[in-house]
């Protein structure tokens, strides 16, 4: 570690931008004051835990920009088994979530375009071409992203990662490690999960020669117990809104989801899972709902349109729609059961070899059936999502499966997580006006 | 005077239409145009013409559907296409089942229960080749009036298939084949087959419903009609005014509306 670097992260970081930040929030936080735009007519004010969640990703992009040569440097896959990395006190990028806040910023056409001049397809994933034009132009609304000492790539979302991250490597040439996770096409056997386990002991030895640091088992421990506690507190919040009217509508979800899936394994995460607990069973005993007037339920199937939430929440506000839970937050809070501590790397394997998307499309189903039920849903929405293949594989078929079992009807939404270019404005609303016309 | 108890106005892409119900839910008066760049300007004209024709317009409620159903000033409020055509269809027939509407821009497949309510509903709007604009394109290129293809294309006894997925791209290629001396017919014949396959692929999406309904200028066209009913294996139903149906149930919303 060079001084220089060092004075520099402590002064910009943990003297001057961490406490600013801090500052920050606890002065928006006293005021009170709910932004000008807010549609307090037809929907809850925001949440209180909003300012928290500003601050912890502000904190989290500020220290990327003064990290490198401080801390070992990862960037990984959304459902990557980070907690070996945060065992050895690496700094983690998730390219996938950097690339939603772009989204969310509206920046994702000029950087995506970068790439695409560059010579990548409109095809592929548009976070890959976010985070691959971000890569060559270092354009970015955080300011500056950290270069990678590492990358590491986990399969169990797509196989898009595996050439995305190749990439990577090859531009940063930087080693990248690969977890591949078997699709699980019925039950999980246990030659998959020693398959993982080994490449995970493997990650490891790659892990510590990177980073020039030892292992520490009892770290790994401590940070597994942190995830654990983490995603079962995010899964207790997703259970809140069973209730009627629901505490917290699928578009709070989408913006509260960040920490779980960029600082799992941390404490922090845990504290600030805990206060949007206390808060959201507040709404609960004072009877707010996200929606003010909930009439209808509604569920939401696949990733977010990041650069639509705001008008998608307002529409279905206006018409006392409440989109109550999501197969894509859900997830993130279904794995928790599995970490065993007693068995950690072992349980580990079978946590990053379960979520949704390395299971066949009728293990979606039934979790959409099961969720139906449990959240007393009125109507589905699968969002048909170009870039997530994945994803949408098999919707029509469940569309039609949920219609005729479940009796709800559903929607088919074409669109994108990310890229614009890629969603017409008058063609959606007609959909979701005939859908809504349909729910009466 | 017109005896008219609510009208509904369809702002579609190809034409504008609107209809005139009485009390009963019976047209009474309709009248279509080919849309016009300006759309407020011609539902304006629209009403111009309907003032002429009754006195109390301005107690007459109006709905308004179609892709431009937001910028009709004279309408109450909007409804969309997919409900409108459900309940234009069920006055109609008394009874639901699956509509194909094919429309200029788009083409719907509509999944109608047995009181009349919308169950499913898809849409494709995303691709030209799935709506009637890839005929019109096709006709025009050949030097054929829309309404003259359909017959031509039951002529010829063989198909030659049209690769493209995309109607710019189908032109260029039916050029080609006319100047590789193809039959004009069979080209047309291999044109209508590429656009039912993708509303077949469209119908099988669904939970199909029967009967099988029809609606749309494309009714007219005799290619279409058996086409469908061979590939689909049903009997195909139509309405009498195809064309109006969506006018038809927004007029019909209205008078509901005004009850």
């Amino acid at each position: 570690m060079k001084i220089g670097q060092y004075l520099k992260y402590y002064l910009n970081v943990k003297l001057i931008g961490n406490n600013f930040l801090r500052y920050q929030r606890i002065k928006a936080s006293s005021k009170k004051i709910i932004p000008l735009k807010w549609r307090t007519d037809i929907l809850a004010p925001p949440l209180k835990i909003d300012a928290k969640t500003k601050e912890l990703i502000a904190k989290h992009y500020l220290e990327g920009q003064f990290v490198s040569g401080v801390r070992p440097v990862a960037w990984v896959t959304s459902g990557a088994p980070v907690e070996i990395l945060k065992a050895l006190d690496y700094y983690v990028l998730y390219p996938e979530n950097h690339a939603a806040l772009c989204g969310a910023r509206r920046k994702v056409v000029d950087i995506s375009s970068e790439a695409e001049k560059a010579g990548y397809s409109r095809d592929i994933c548009s976070y890959a071409r976010t985070d691959l034009g971000a890569t060559l132009s270092k354009k970015t609304p955080v300011g500056r992203l950290p270069k990678p000492d590492l990358l590491l790539a986990c399969t169990n979302i797509c196989q898009t990662v595996l050439s995305w991250y190749r990439v990577l490597a090859h531009y940063y040439n930087v080693p990248l490690a690969l977890i591949d996770t078997p699709f699980i096409y019925g039950e999980l056997r246990d030659h998959d999960v020693e398959y993982v386990k080994k490449q995970l002991e493997d990650l490891i030895t790659i892990a510590e020669r990177v980073s020039k640091r030892k292992f520490n088992y009892n770290n790994f421990i401590r940070v597994a117990k942190y995830s654990k506690e983490a995603t079962e507190l995010w899964l207790e919040i997703m259970k809140c809104c069973k209730h009627k009217p629901a505490p917290i509508s699928v578009f709070d979800q989408f913006i509260q989801m960040a920490p779980i899936v960029e600082m799992r394994g941390q404490k922090i995460t845990i504290d600030f899972y805990w206060a949007m607990l206390k808060e959201i069973k507040k709404r609960i005993s004072d009877g707010i709902g996200a929606v003010k007037n909930e009439k209808k339920r509604l569920l939401w199937d696949n990733l977010p349109i990041w650069y639509k939430i705001r008008y998608l929440s307002e529409y279905f506000g206006e018409r006392g729609i409440s989109i109550v839970a999501s197969t894509y937050t859900n997830a993130w809070g279904e794995l928790a059961s599995l970490i065993d501590y007693s068995n950690p790397l072992e349980s580990m394997a079978k946590t990053y070899l379960n979520p949704i998307l390395n299971h066949g499309p009728k293990y979606k189903l039934n979790k959409m059936k099961k969720m139906i039920d449990e959240y007393h849903i009125d109507g589905v929405i699968l969002h048909s999502d170009r870039s997530c293949k994945p994803y949408s594989i098999g919707q029509i078929d469940q569309r039609n499966t949920i219609s005729k079992e479940c009796g709800v009807p559903s929607l088919l939404l074409e669109a994108d997580h990310n890229d614009p270019r890629a969603y017409a404005d008058l063609q959606v609303e007609t959909r979701l006006a005939a859908f809504v016309e349909m729910l009466k | 005077m017109l005896r008219i108890a609510a009208l509904g106005i369809d702002v579609g892409s190809t034409t504008v239409k609107i209809v005139g119900v009485n009390d009963t839910g019976g047209i009474t008066w309709h009248h279509l145009e080919q849309t016009e760049p300006s759309i407020e300007k011609q539902t304006a004209r629209f009403f111009d013409i309907i003032k002429e024709k009754i006195e109390n317009l301005k107690d007459i409620p109006v709905i308004a559907t179609g892709y431009g159903r937001n910028l009709v000033k004279e309408a109450i409020r909007s409804v969309t296409e997919i409900t409108c055509h459900a309940k234009g269809i069920y006055k109609e027939f008394g009874h639901g089942g699956t509509l194909v509407d094919i429309g200029g821009q788009d083409s719907k497949v509509i999944v109608i229960d047995s009181e009349g309510k919308v169950i499913d509903f898809v849409m494709n709007d995303k691709c030209a080749a799935g709506s009637g604009r890839f005929l019109e394109n096709t006709a025009t290129r050949l030097g054929y009036k829309i309404n003259e293809i359909g017959d031509l294309a039951m002529k010829a006894d063989i198909e030659v298939p049209i690769s493209s997925t995309c109607t710019v791209f189908a032109e260029s290629e039916i050029i080609s084949m006319i100047a590789s001396g193809k039959d004009t017919s069979s080209i047309l014949k291999g044109l209508h087959k590429s656009l039912i396959k993708r509303i077949v692929a469209m119908i099988r999406s669904v939970n199909f419903m029967p009967p099988l309904l029809l609606s749309g200028g494309v009714v007219n066209n005799i290619a279409i009609r058996k086409m469908i009913e061979e590939e689909m294996g049903e009997k195909l139903i139509m309405p009498t005014y195809p064309q109006l149906m969506g006018a038809y149930g927004a007029a019909l919303i209205a008078l509901d509306e005004n009850k």
